[in-house]
């Protein structure tokens, strides 16, 4: 799979895209938090954040809107900041980190069915 | 390179609007071990790449100083989709058994249901690392012997690996989605029977 690396990025991107920041509130957001576009891109917005939005139609996990964007989780994570900041975007983290430690025998018979299934 | 938002969104089957969880099982195994094959075996979508960047959060949590020599360092894994049911997803990631992968396991795999160690019998010593990591950060795991060609059975690899007898130890072909799936059941088979007996123990 041919992809580009962040090495070879052109340097001043991440730094832009960014506006400088080099760390999210990780605890914001797992790799796997699903999120959930509350509006529609407007003009003058910046692009990550419309084309976030426009992937964020129907509930997309962070680690996706990184490899459509082609964009490092962590940077993702700044965007997503300033659009839950914004009441842009709504979050629905992952049963794991809102009650971690344990997991529902439930939700591991789901998992079973769902894969025999298919 | 002209993208649209056709393009963006692709042909990919969307998540469903009423998903609210998300669930992972991580693959680790070496370079070329069929990682990426198997996510696609199953997954719903086209294997997905991308990659993070190890802040130094990460190497204070994980220690040592093996990393300084970089300020910047990326890891680039893969992934793919199972919708199980209306409400939840499961994320299957292809990851590096790599030593630097191992600082970003708290970054981006905390709280993953499991890990299917992806093996090479032709280069057993790949994932010693890998099964040391999983049992450092506790994250339960099977083992499944990829199978490329006649080799050592299935007790002589659990002898090499030194793995506990509670630990399952099983044939696959990666290119197979039955095959792949059968290693997914039995990981998910012995989180419930792990399940069990940690709700034993309190009782």
């Amino acid at each position: 799979m041919i992809r580009r690396s962040v090495d070879r990025e052109d340097p001043d991107r991440l730094y832009t895209v960014t506006g400088g920041r080099t760390r999210a509130d990780d605890a914001a957001f797992d790799s796997v938090s699903l999120i959930v576009g509350e509006c529609e891109p407007t003009p003058g917005m910046q692009s990550e954040h419309a084309r976030i939005l426009l992937l964020a139609r129907r509930p997309i996990a962070v680690v996706e809107l990184s490899a459509k964007l082609r964009l490092p989780v962590s940077v993702v994570k700044i965007l997503l900041r300033d659009l839950l900041d914004t009441g842009r975007i709504t979050v629905r983290h992952p049963s794991s980190m809102t009650r971690p430690g344990k997991i529902d025998p439930g939700t591991l018979k789901q998992v079973l069915v769902a894969l025999h299934n298919l | 390179m002209h993208s649209t938002t056709s393009d963006l969104v692709g042909a990919d089957r969307l998540a469903p609007p009423s998903a609210v969880d998300a669930l992972k099982i991580v693959i680790v195994g070496g370079f070329g071990v069929g990682k990426t094959t198997m996510v696609g075996a199953v997954s719903e979508i086209r294997p997905l790449s991308t990659e993070e960047i190890m802040t130094e959060a990460s190497v204070g949590v994980d220690d040592i100083g093996r990393v300084r020599e970089k300020a910047t360092t990326t890891v680039a894994f893969d992934f793919g989709r199972i919708t199980l049911n209306a409400g939840t997803m499961l994320y299957l990631f292809g990851a590096p058994g790599q030593q630097r992968f191992w600082f970003i396991w708290d970054q981006l795999f905390a709280g993953s249901l499991g890990a299917v160690v992806l093996v090479d019998t032709r280069r057993l010593a790949d994932c010693f690392y890998s099964i040391d990591r999983l049992e450092h950060h506790r994250m339960p795991f099977v083992v499944a012997v990829n199978r490329f060609a006649e080799g050592p059975g299935l007790p002589a690899v659990r002898e090499a690996l030194d793995l506990a007898p509670e630990v399952p130890l099983i044939d696959c072909d990666a290119r197979r989605r039955e095959s792949c799936k059968q290693v997914l059941i039995t990981l998910v088979e012995h989180l419930a029977h792990l399940n069990t007996f940690a709700r034993e123990d309190i009782a």
